[in-house]
């Protein structure tokens, strides 16, 4: 009888030693070489085992103090985003609470204050670094795709709120806490800059404008930042549904009288 | 060495059908490109489902699905979602997706769906045992405070009702024991102090009791029911400016916690 070779999951940064008793079960873990419960599990915070599982090597203490502040300031955007409110939505509805976690990335995911807008902002920091010119440039004119995507076009200069007016306070304090950690030059070219790229952006700067900086100077590439951003924002969508669910539907907003029904115009009397 | 995983590993026994890449593919033993190409699509999850071919079942969920769940509103819970991701700028498909996971509901969607059902068959044999209807409904309310199929939130009158009974009397549905039950549970909850009335939930789960179906094979084919109201809601938005869709001031927070300034370490 010839054995086929079985197939393999391919990895750099996955290793397992299985136990003497069980080929399934793994005895030994290594992430990048590290022994996950043998020592980094005692010798490392989650901040520091959360950039090695991005970056493969230890943070130095300053890249930890920055991811650490980066997570903290992404932890609960509040209940009034976009990505709360559909957690908030599965809870008072007393959906699973996994579809609270789903929901809440399906629209956190987007290019308005959401993993998708930081995904483009990145990419344009690794196009026009500390170019202000560039930077010019680019939001006047942004790149466009001659192919159709899944993603609608964009509608804003990526990483600033087209809704808003002034840069609110909670996106100032971050990104002046920051810039005042990081190693990098991104958020400190962007406090500089702030007003001037506001100017031409026409819109106040926004968290995810922060973020992406932030991720910049932690040299995250623009699809580990997207990806990051998402996993960031869990843990107050979490929360907040967490407490609707106990409130329940007949205290959260419905907006009975909100939604006005206005003719509709046929488009067509094709079948 | 655990023997269950050892004799999996590598080895997937199904007769549920398989995909021959370049040649063909099987569901429940057809060959689908030969045998079941011309099925419609209900019939086809039917047949996926549950392994029966019924073109007129695959016609009465089909109409179930339209009459009760496609209401394109985004101030339900579900369609809100793909709503809220359309003003947030995702996709279509995450937006269907996450409003497709919030869908498995307690106070609709697919809790009570499946709940409904299992609330009749459990009832029915209670009675069949020689309990009185009154006394099943009323030990089901104290033990659980509802039951699935009965009320409803924002209003208890339930307009989808008549018109899902009338569009299954068209197919000869709707006339067997369990839709007795279910309407029979209704007048006496209705005329309770409970006021509850029969809702939808109650009404498909009857329907497809008395075709014999099981709550799983209920809940099974209810799964993508909500589809057809939720992507017209992520359209609407996506069509409306960044943001636009119920924005909130702060001023909408409603706080009840502490004013006290905490300060963090002291």
């Amino acid at each position: 009888m010839t054995t086929k070779q079985q197939e393999q999951i391919t990895t750099k940064i996955w290793r397992e030693v299985p136990e003497d008793d069980n080929p399934f079960a793994a005895a030994t873990c290594y992430f990048a070489g590290f022994d996950v419960f043998g020592d980094v599990l005692r010798n490392a915070s989650y901040i520091d085992y959360l950039y090695l599982l991005f970056k493969h090597e230890p943070p130095t203490a300053e890249a930890a103090k920055l991811l650490e502040g980066l997570a903290l300031a992404l932890a609960n955007p509040g209940l009034r985003d976009h990505s709360v409110r559909a957690a908030m939505c599965a809870a008072v509805g007393g959906s699973t609470r996994a579809s609270a976690l789903i929901a809440s990335i399906s629209v956190g995911a987007g290019s308005l204050g959401g993993g998708r807008e930081v995904y483009t902002a990145v990419n344009y920091w690794q196009i026009c670094g500390t170019d202000l010119a560039a930077w010019e440039a680019i939001i006047k004119s942004p790149p466009q795709e001659e192919r159709v995507d899944v993603w609608m076009p964009v509608e804003h200069a990526p990483g600033f709120d087209p809704n808003g007016v002034s840069c609110p306070k909670p996106v100032r304090q971050t990104l002046a806490y920051l810039a005042e950690i990081s190693e990098g030059n991104s958020l400190a070219w962007l406090m500089q800059h702030r007003e001037k790229l506001e100017a031409i952006a026409g819109a106040p700067l926004a968290m995810s404008g922060v973020a992406a900086a932030a991720m910049n100077d932690l040299s995250l590439t623009a699809e580990e930042s997207e990806i990051l951003f998402m996993l960031l924002r869990l843990p107050g969508a979490a929360v907040h549904a967490l407490e609707q669910e106990k409130l329940g539907w007949r205290r959260y907003p419905f907006f009975g009288d909100g939604l006005k029904l206005m003719p509709y115009e046929q488009v067509s009397d094709e079948d | 060495m655990p023997d269950d995983l050892q004799k999996y590993e590598d080895n997937w026994e199904t007769s549920m059908g398989a995909w021959f890449p370049g040649e063909k593919v099987t569901l429940r033993g057809k060959d689908v490109l030969a045998e079941l190409r011309n099925y419609r699509w209900h019939q086809y999850l039917l047949y996926g489902v549950t392994g029966k071919k019924s073109e007129r079942i695959a016609r009465l969920f089909e109409g179930i699905w339209l009459i009760s769940c496609s209401f394109p509103d985004p101030r339900l819970w579900n369609n809100r979602v793909a709503a809220l991701a359309a003003t947030a700028r995702s996709t279509g498909v995450l937006a269907s997706s996450g409003a497709l996971a919030v869908t498995e509901a307690t106070i609709y969607g697919l809790k009570p769906i499946k709940g409904a059902m299992d609330f009749l068959y459990r009832t029915m044999a209670k009675i069949k045992s020689g309990q009185v209807l009154e006394d099943v409904v009323r030990e089901e309310l104290k033990k659980y405070r509802n039951v699935y199929g009965y009320g409803r939130p924002i209003t208890d009158r339930d307009e989808r009702v008549a018109p899902l009974m009338e569009f299954a009397h068209s197919l000869d549905a709707g006339h067997g024991e369990y839709t007795q039950l279910a309407f029979k549970v209704d007048e006496y909850l209705s005329s309770s102090r409970y006021g509850y009335t029969i809702n939808i939930s109650g009404v498909a789960a009857a329907l497809m009791a008395d075709e014999g179906y099981s709550p799983d094979d209920h809940y099974h084919l209810a799964t993508l029911a909500f589809t057809a109201g939720v992507i017209p809601c992520f359209i609407d938005a996506s069509k409306k400016p960044e943001g636009a869709f119920f924005p909130l001031r702060t001023s909408r927070i409603n706080y009840e916690g502490t004013e006290e300034l905490r300060v963090w370490g002291k």
